[in-house]
């Protein structure tokens, strides 16, 4: 900055004092922010840690009782089934949501008449609640009044009603299906913005040296696409994995626990058991994984710009 | 899987090659998955409508009527939904909730946003970085934790709980969000300022905000739609029926256990998702590029 520079050549102490009051006022203008998060955020992350460790119950404030909650956890088998729902509905909720969010986004990366309606139009799913979207699907998914059982029957290709929510293997299925429906816009238009990135020229190059189009595709657009599908996916891989809201809407954790998801258990036995200590150790699990997720995505990058020579 | 094929056959080429393609070809690759996308992207929006003005002898009785069409609409649900339910008094109860929040996490995250980006004092960058983390935060972690704290500061039940308690997932996005805003705004403005002997107060007043202020309403509308969508929070915290807010209230008030008020169900859902989708269709250009800005970062 051109001031600071010119005064410490006339007065070489100012340099400290300029830095010193720069200090102050950044700690200033950090303060309601920090004072919020703090209180807020890093405290209750602690708390979270702790209550893990007591036997708090709804209206009784706990003792200390060690790893109770966590031996109790671990020989648990609705709590491993949760872990396994978890992990099952993160992976192929996120796998669906990649390969049909890349494909939206290449198809909107074409030229189309009226693109910006269809780009508008394409996120609503992600902006309306989520809450409320799922009503919808618990309306479209009932057991007596399915429209999509009733389309299939008139179409003749099932001769009687899905039990969609009520089957362990179908209501996965629906849930699942749910989520990616709300899941594909997020992905496609942050794909969509990393593909306008890609200058044209790239494309024409390769077509002239011969490159077919599944080769554009693999030696041009899917590299310089990855930074951004790295960050798109991380994102939606944690947003999935503590996913809580479609769940309790549609199936509650039902039928037989089949679609528990460690969030919706944590609510479960925390707040509506009134159990907070064991509430609290469930969330608490979830940690490790969040951490996996986010390291595996950070370290992935980090390889890819030592790979391509980046500084650091 | 046939979705990967798919796409290897679906190459882009905005513009310059999009000649070497026939039409036909374009028809089955580009024209024909995008209208099956909007299909399934719009449907449940459509079917969510229909049902809120479809009288309940039409809604049941797939066997006479046509049920993706509906013969005698109807405006009873919607007036049973206004009238004799406390749906009124949670988009009242939403809006001042999320305006609020909103408010308070926009002044702080300018205020740190600023100093991060700008101030530049020891440490910014690793503030930033906490900043950034405290995002990936979920509050399906936070909330048993919140809840003590909640009762315990005596805010359960009221809209403070809520108020107070946003802002941590508001808060690390909008920040995040207008610290890319500022770095767009050429340093140069800034040291004419300074010497002309401007206050640090002064150029963020006077110069940084009115040039930020697409960023600031990208911000202000993210935070808004996130406030009033959030539900685990609003469904741990409050408890009496009057304070509850939109998302929670239709799906514990409206639901009863035998009977299923799917037509009233269906227009709360709709009338509780109408002003966001239209805050959201008048920005729409600012949303979408402030989104992948945001995540470009």
């Amino acid at each position: 900055m051109a001031v600071p520079s010119v005064a410490v050549q006339t007065r070489p102490s100012i340099r400290s004092r300029l830095a010193e009051s720069r200090n102050a006022l950044g700690f200033g203008f950090m303060l309601p922010a920090a004072a919020l998060l703090l209180v807020f955020l890093t405290y209750p992350l602690g708390l979270g840690v702790w209550l893990g460790f007591t036997d708090t119950r709804i209206g009784r404030p706990g003792i200390f009782i060690g790893v109770e909650n966590y031996e109790y956890l671990w020989s648990d088998s609705v709590f491993w089934l949760s872990v396994f729902n978890t992990l099952l509905y993160t992976v192929s909720a996120s796998i669906l949501k990649f390969v049909l969010g890349l494909w939206l986004a290449l198809i909107l990366n074409e030229k189309l008449p009226f693109k910006s309606f269809f780009r508008a139009v394409v996120l609503l799913p992600w902006v309306v609640p989520t809450v409320l979207s799922a009503i919808a699907f618990w309306w479209i998914y009932d057991s007596q009044f399915s429209i999509l059982s009733w389309a299939l029957q008139q179409m003749g290709l099932i001769d009687h009603r899905i039990n969609f929510l009520g089957d362990p293997t179908n209501a996965r299925a629906s849930v699942i299906a749910a989520n990616v429906w709300r899941g594909i816009p997020f992905v496609a238009i942050t794909l969509l913005a990393g593909l306008q990135t890609i200058p044209q020229s790239l494309y024409e190059a390769a077509t002239l040296d011969g490159a077919s189009r599944w080769q554009l595709f693999r030696y041009v657009t899917l590299p310089l696409l990855t930074p951004i599908i790295a960050i798109t996916m991380t994102f939606s891989v944690l947003f999935t994995f503590t996913d809580f809201q479609l769940i309790y809407v549609l199936t509650r954790g039902g039928p037989v626990n089949a679609t528990h998801l460690m969030a919706t258990l944590s609510f479960q036995r925390g707040i509506a058991g009134g159990q907070l200590g064991e509430g609290a150790a469930i969330a608490v699990a979830m940690i490790p994984f969040l951490l996996a997720a986010i390291l595996f995505s950070y370290f992935g990058l980090q390889r890819r710009r030592w790979q391509q020579g980046g500084g650091d | 899987m046939a979705a990967i094929k798919e796409v290897e056959r679906l190459e882009t080429d905005e513009g310059g090659m999009g000649y070497l393609q026939s039409l036909p070809r374009r028809v089955v690759t580009v024209y024909l998955p995008l209208l099956v996308f909007l299909i399934v992207l719009l449907f449940p929006f459509y079917w969510m409508t229909i049902t809120a003005v479809k009288p309940n002898i039409e809604m049941t009785d797939y066997v006479n009527y046509n049920p993706f069409w509906v013969v005698h609409p109807t405006l009873e649900h919607i007036r049973y939904l206004l009238l004799e339910t406390s749906y009124p008094g949670w988009l009242l109860n939403t809006i001042i909730i999320s305006t609020a929040a909103t408010f308070l996490s926009l002044a702080a995250a300018v205020l740190a946003a600023y100093a991060i980006e700008r101030l530049r004092f020891s440490g910014a960058r690793q503030v930033g970085l906490a900043v950034f983390l405290a995002y990936l935060v979920p509050p399906s972690i936070l909330f048993i934790p919140l809840s003590v704290m909640v009762f315990n500061l005596g805010l359960y039940d009221t809209p403070f709980a809520l108020i107070l308690t946003y802002p941590t997932f508001l808060i690390p996005f909008c920040t995040w969000l207008l610290m890319g805003y500022f770095r767009s705004i050429p340093f140069e403005l800034e040291e004419c300022a300074l010497i002309d002997g401007a206050s640090r107060w002064q150029i963020l007043t006077k110069i940084v905000l009115p040039l930020s202020v697409p960023g600031l309403i990208s911000a202000g509308i993210f935070a808004f739609t996130l406030s009033w969508n959030e539900f685990i929070y609003a469904l741990t915290f409050i408890q009496s029926s009057e304070k509850k807010t939109v998302p929670v209230g239709v799906l514990t008030e409206l639901v009863r256990s035998d009977v299923y008020e799917w037509g009233a169900l269906m227009a709360g859902a709709l009338i509780g998702s109408l002003p966001v989708v239209v805050l959201y269709s008048f920005f729409v250009e600012h949303y979408v590029s402030s989104m992948t800005g945001a995540v470009k970062e």
